[in-house]
């Protein structure tokens, strides 16, 4: 029966080009997943793509989830000499038609203060909150340590 | 007539050294004697004096890498982005180069924050990559010996929320066996990119 549901889950997966976990009328959100953390000391990353189906831009004020005292979206970046820093986005903004991809080395929603460490194949909702009011609740499952994202 | 001459001389002069202060400003900045980049080439291992701990506790210095090629990374544990990512990358490019390959080559994580990153913290965040892949710490004045002669940088950074996080150089060095430095990984470089340039380290032919 499992194997069934999960076959099921794949095919659907591979009709739709953007297969959405969660939305709101207009925002998609898919290919959600975190990094395990070792311990809970140090700071966990999730990733994710969101997509703006509506007519108006959307954007993305804040970030919660009961894993973690604080959740942020940060940005890496790497200076002309190969330095790479880590610093708050800010509001981030999706235009109408866009995705923003929340990816390594790029934007990340940074986990801060977590309550337990993220251990691979647990799985935890980050709500994502958006200027207008709305929000989307993501299920995110944490892969391992090592990760680059889901599989294909 | 008289009268004017030496004060065209004195124009004549200015002229002359204000043309020279010119050239010689040119000469440092954009001429030939313009530093370049090159200057700033890390260092060969050899050239370098620098004495840290891997993750089992063995020494590890200039002498210990020299002998085999080496791949070098500079991060600390507590990076949720950037170093994990380029860990998998390593990770991913080693085993792409199969594990003979792999045995032939030093792949190194120095941490710059070894304030949180004892031999401890390295073991177990490096078990979770390529088992080649080897934590290194020890005292601040050592891996600040070792980012001198990569001519990399690091810094402590202090967050809104509490803590610090640190920036740093994130290119990956490599060096032949020799201990010659012979070029970098950028972070995010594709692996059709990444790979010749390890086998070039490797001395295999391409």
């Amino acid at each position: 029966m499992i194997i069934f549901r999960q076959t099921a889950i794949a095919a659907v997966a591979l009709l739709l080009p953007f297969a959405a976990i969660a939305e709101t009328p207009d925002i998609a959100v898919d290919r959600p997943w975190a990094r395990a953390t070792i311990g809970a000391a140090r700071p966990g990353a999730v990733y994710l793509r969101l997509r703006n189906d509506g007519a108006e831009a959307a954007t993305v004020t804040a970030l919660r989830t009961d894993v973690a005292a604080m959740a942020e979206i940060h940005r890496s970046s790497t200076t002309a000499e190969g330095v790479s820093s880590m610093a708050p986005a800010g509001p981030v903004t999706v235009e109408p038609g866009a995705t923003v991809t929340l990816e390594p080395g790029g934007l990340h929603a940074m986990l801060m203060g977590l309550t337990a460490p993220l251990n691979e194949g647990d799985r935890f909702t980050l709500t994502i909150v958006f200027a207008d009011g709305g929000e989307i609740q993501v299920p995110v499952p944490v892969l391992g340590v090592a990760a680059r994202g889901p599989e294909e | 007539m008289i009268r004017r001459r030496p004060a065209l001389a004195w124009v004549a002069a200015a002229a002359a050294a204000l043309a020279v202060a010119l050239f010689a400003g040119w000469w440092q900045v954009d001429g030939p004697g313009a530093r370049r980049p090159n200057d700033l080439r890390p260092l060969p291992l050899s050239a370098m004096q620098f004495s840290l701990t891997d993750d089992n506790g063995r020494a590890a210095g200039p002498h210990t890498l020299i002998g085999r090629p080496t791949m070098l990374f500079l991060g600390f544990t507590y990076c949720p982005d950037v170093c994990p990512t380029t860990l998998a990358d390593i990770s991913g490019w080693l085993e792409a180069l199969g594990p003979a390959a792999a045995q032939r080559i030093n792949a190194v994580f120095v941490t710059v924050d070894p304030e949180r990153d004892n031999r401890r913290a390295m073991a177990d965040y490096v078990a979770h990559f390529h088992p080649a892949i080897r934590g290194l710490t020890g005292p601040a004045v050592q891996i600040d010996r070792l980012v001198q002669g990569l001519r990399a940088d690091y810094r402590k950074v202090p967050l809104e929320a509490g803590g610090y996080t640190m920036d740093h150089t994130a290119s990956v060095f490599l060096f032949d066996a020799a201990g010659g430095f012979v070029t970098t990984i950028d972070a995010h470089e594709p692996r059709e990119f990444a790979l010749p340039k390890i086998r070039r380290a490797m001395g295999d032919p391409q």
